[in-house]
Formats: C-alpha cells, sequence, structure tokens
C-alpha cells in the first residue's frame, strides 16, 4: 500500500518563475557587488590611519578641548530636551487625526500625508534646508529633531490607537461620554505605556541624532566632533565619541526600566 | 417603554442584519432575546442606543425618537441607557473607581472628568452601587486584576450609575462558568426589579434565559420569529430560531428544576 506524500506548497507554483527570479537575483547580486572599484594601495595607507584613530580610544583627550566637548554635550542634550518634548506635545493631536477610527477621512488623509513627509525626510535633510533658513546654531537641530519627532511618534501612536480594544471605546461612548471624554477614558488609557515607551525610545535617538546634525552646521556636540576630525585630534573625537556612547548606554538602561514599569 | 418599530439595519457589505423588526417592551420588563449565532441580537440592542446607526424604523424611549436626535440629543439619550458587555469592556487600566465613574461621563463636564474631581453624591452612590454587588472594598484596583464575575460586577455597577431608564445585555455570562452565570444573571434580573429598568438582555444559553427572564424574543435572520413567555418555549418554537435538533434536554433541564441547568453544555 502506497502512502500519501505531502510537501509544503511553494510560494511561487510555476517553477520557471521560481527558478528563474532566484537566478536573476543572484546574477544581480554578483554583479552588483563586483562594481566596487576597490583601490588596494589606498586600502592599505588608511589602515594606518585608521589604526591611529582606534589606537587613540586607548587614550582619549577630554581636558584639551573640554570647554567644546562640554558646551558641545550640553548644547545636545538641550536640543534633544526641548524637541523630544514639543514633537510629543504637537504629535499627540496628529496621532488622533491618523487614527482613522476616530477621525473622518478628510482629516486622516491629511495628517498621514504630514506624517509621510516628515518620515520620508531624513533629518540631516531637514537639518540641511532648516540651516538655510534659520542659519547656524541649535536652533535649527531643534527644530530638525522636533519634525522628525513628530512624524515618528504621530504614526506609531495612531497604528495603536486603531489597535485599541473596540469593546472598551464602546462601553465608555454607550454612556454618552462626550467626544474628548471618550479620548480621556476610553483611548488614553490603552495607549498610554506605548507612548511612554515610544517617547522614552525618541530621547535616545534625539540624543544620538544631536550629535550628529552639528556636521552640517545644525548646533550641539557634532560641531566638535567633526572639527576635532578635521584637524586629525583622534584623541578628543574619541573622547567625544565615548561620551556620546555612555550617555545612549545610560539612556538605554532607563528606557529598559521605565518601559517594564510601565506595562 | 422602548419601542422598536420596523427597525431594520443593512451593512455596507450589503448584509441585511435586521429585517423591521418590531418589539414594545414595558417599563420594568425584563426580555431575554434569543437566537444563533448572526441572527442579529448584537445589532438590535446596537441600534437602540445607536453605536450602530439603524437604516431604516425608529426607537422610541419613552416618547423620543432616538433615531431623530442630533449628536448632543443622542449623548443625552444614551445616559438613559444603561450597557453591559459579553467581555465586561471595562477599560483595563483604568480603577474600578473610574470605571463606574465613566457610567456619570454624560452628567459632567470634561475638566471635571479629567481630573477625576467627581461631585461627592456620585462617589456615595458609587459606593452603594460597589457594595450591592460586593465589591465596594477593591475600588482602587485596576480592572485587569479582577476575575471575570468581578468584572461583570463592575460593568452592572458602571451600567446603573447612569440612573438609566433601560439596560441593553449583550452575552452577560458568555465568558463566565455556569455559577457565575447564575449568579450574575440574578444580580441583573434582582436589580432590573428594584429599580423597575426595562431591559434587553441577549442570551446563547436558553435553560439560563428562561431561569431569569419573564420574556423571551427569539430572533432568526434578522426577524422576530418568536415572542411569548419561557415556558412557552417548545421544542418546535426552539427549531424554529435555531433550526432543526434535539431540544428536549434543554428545555427538561428546566423542567428537572434549576440546579441542574447550568451544567449542561447547550
Amino acid at each position: 500500500m502506497s502512502s500519501r506524500t505531502w510537501k509544503r506548497p511553494p510560494l511561487i507554483k510555476d517553477t520557471t518563475w521560481r527558478y528563474g527570479l532566484l537566478a536573476l537575483m543572484a546574477l544581480y547580486f554578483v554583479a552588483a557587488f563586483f562594481s566596487y572599484d576597490v583601490n588596494w594601495s589606498r586600502v592599505y595607507e588608511g589602515l594606518d590611519r585608521g589604526w591611529t584613530f582606534i589606537k587613540s580610544f586607548t587614550n582619549p583627550d577630554f581636558t584639551t578641548r573640554w570647554t567644546d566637548i562640554s558646551e558641545g554635550i550640553w548644547e545636545s542634550i538641550i536640543i534633544t530636551v526641548t524637541s523630544t518634548v514639543v514633537g510629543i506635545i504637537l504629535a499627540i493631536p496628529l496621532a488622533l487625526g491618523a487614527a482613522s477610527n476616530l477621525a473622518p477621512k478628510p482629516i486622516y488623509y491629511l495628517a498621514r500625508g504630514f506624517i509621510a513627509v516628515a518620515r520620508a525626510l531624513h533629518e540631516i535633510i531637514v537639518a540641511i534646508l532648516m540651516v538655510a533658513i534659520f542659519g547656524f546654531g541649535p536652533l535649527a537641530g531643534f527644530i530638525t529633531l522636533t519634525f522628525s519627532t513628530i512624524g515618528f511618534i504621530a504614526k506609531l501612536l495612531a497604528e495603536d490607537i486603531e489597535n485599541i480594544s473596540k469593546p472598551q471605546a464602546e462601553a465608555v461612548k454607550s454612556t454618552g461620554s462626550g467626544w474628548w471624554q471618550w479620548i480621556n477614558y476610553a483611548v488614553q488609557p490603552q495607549v498610554m505605556p506605548r507612548l511612554i515607551g515610544l517617547s522614552i525610545y525618541r530621547i535616545d535617538i534625539n540624543f544620538r541624532s544631536s550629535s550628529i546634525l552639528g556636521l552640517v552646521g545644525a548646533g550641539g556636540v557634532g560641531a566638535t566632533l567633526n572639527t576635532a576630525f578635521d584637524r586629525y585630534e583622534f584623541d578628543t573625537a574619541a573622547a567625544i565619541i565615548i561620551i556620546i556612547i555612555a550617555i545612549v548606554m545610560v539612556l538605554e538602561y532607563l528606557s529598559g526600566f521605565i518601559r517594564a514599569r510601565v506595562q | 417603554m422602548l419601542e422598536l418599530k420596523n427597525l431594520g439595519k443593512r451593512y455596507k457589505t450589503g448584509d441585511d442584519a435586521l429585517k423591521g423588526v418590531n418589539l414594545t417592551i414595558p417599563n420594568g420588563q425584563v426580555i431575554g432575546l434569543i437566537g444563533p449565532s448572526g441572527a442579529g441580537k448584537s445589532t438590535l440592542i446596537r441600534c437602540v442606543n445607536r453605536l450602530v446607526e439603524p437604516t431604516t424604523g425608529t426607537v422610541i424611549l419613552n416618547g423620543t425618537d432616538i433615531t431623530k436626535l442630533s449628536s448632543s440629543g443622542l449623548r443625552k439619550a444614551r445616559r438613559e441607557m444603561g450597557m453591559i458587555f459579553q467581555e465586561y469592556a471595562l477599560v483595563d487600566r483604568l480603577t474600578i473607581m473610574e470605571n463606574v465613574m465613566s457610567g456619570r461621563l454624560g452628567y459632567m463636564g470634561f475638566w471635571k472628568s479629567f481630573f477625576r474631581k467627581y461631585p461627592q453624591s456620585d462617589i456615595d452612590e458609587a459606593f452603594r452601587l460597589l457594595e450591592r454587588v460586593g465589591l465596594d472594598h477593591m475600588v482602587d484596583k485596576r480592572a485587569d486584576e479582577l476575575s471575570g464575575g468581578q468584572k461583570q460586577r463592575v460593568g452592572i455597577a458602571r451600567a446603573l450609575i447612569q440612573q438609566p431608564k433601560v439596560i441593553l445585555i449583550d452575552e452577560p455570562t458568555a465568558s463566565l462558568d455556569p455559577k457565575t452565570s447564575r449568579q450574575i444573571m440574578r444580580l441583573i434580573s434582582e436589580l432590573c426589579k428594584e429599580r423597575q429598568l426595562s431591559a434587553i438582555v441577549n442570551i446563547h444559553d436558553v435553560a439560563l434565559a428562561q431561569m431569569f427572564v419573564e420574556r423571551i424574543v427569539g430572533l432568526q435572520d434578522g426577524e422576530l420569529v418568536f415572542d411569548g413567555a419561557p415556558d412557552e418555549l417548545t421544542p418546535e418554537a426552539l427549531t424554529k430560531i435555531y433550526g432543526e435538533e434535539d431540544w428536549e434536554a434543554t428545555i427538561d433541564d428546566v423542567d428537572e428544576g434549576e440546579e441542574n441547568v447550568g451544567d449542561q453544555n447547550t
């Protein structure tokens, strides 16, 4: 007696298509890879410079440029805190508008459109534009990060709002509550842990970004870092990077701790 | 008195969930609404407080046509209609007190409710109700810390603090064990008697319905096919509502007395 065999049905039924697509992908990958033009003698020279940079981490120089470093770090922290707070405050109403279960269609599309733009533009691109408008300095960085915080929080918060429990929402609505009461009693309690988690995560992201935006002149410790590289002061650059890593690690630890608490 | 006249609902998908239902419920009467899944029981009670907008017909509560109300009029009318849900529908992360007080939202302004500055008379009433349902010692617990039966008691308190004229009850015992189911149904029917409330109770458990309600209405495919006293619910009537099946066991349970009913998986 022959037993019935079974195989998992393939994703693409047609064998020609299935293997043809695989072969094409492999071909493209190989071709793409070999399009890199590697100048091996340049790499050989660069290894030396790279090694000096890495070695400088064993001997970071915090003191020579300490005034510049501390000013840069403070500026980054100021940008981080202000842009995160303002961004979240502005993101909340936008998230309400971008949640399909709350907002009427026109408002929904408007809010989703704004979010799409805010998320499509990378911070560096926005920062270049803001520097062009507001000039060099932390104000440009603050506005840049506020803008991208709005897009980030609003999108993810709106998704959480769309996933709230419908019976809970119905129950509060059925008592004769007004719209804002309904938001406050039925929606807010359900999305609060997510909002807190996202906010803390965003502090982390904004601090890391604020230490990069200086490269295009939007304030923060990035400017100091850039200057250090330009002057080949790798020991000062190493000091700055170590401070950034330390702060990010502290934030990471804090965010884990707080997120575990708010569930 | 709650009157449904020619009440119909067609969903956007084209499904006729309700096909011209006529039903009159005098003050103080508790009716059990039975019928197979998808018959339109949930839609029917949601059309009463317009959580679902009916497409045809009218709902008249003590002379007011609910279906004609503006949104602010509807909010006022909803205060008079309490609702109790299948999965309790408490807001998990709010305290018991906040959940009960959400039943008063229609009577208070936004900032008062936002800062949880409830009127003392409401707080007194909340404690009275929680005492009545046996939960006044846990007002500060979060709703998700309670057991199913306790949650449903909070749900009952939330509906009653509205001082409603009618309560709409959607499968109150579907997620509860047989013993708790009976306790909850008993509590609901006692409270309705005490306060002279009319109620529509959607319920799957026919035997349980027969024990606790005075009138049973059968809904089948969006139409009323039975309306009568619990003991008129013969195997023929059940066949009309649910379709062909051996109904003797279900009915027998009622004849044999209350104590076995809950254990039967019908």
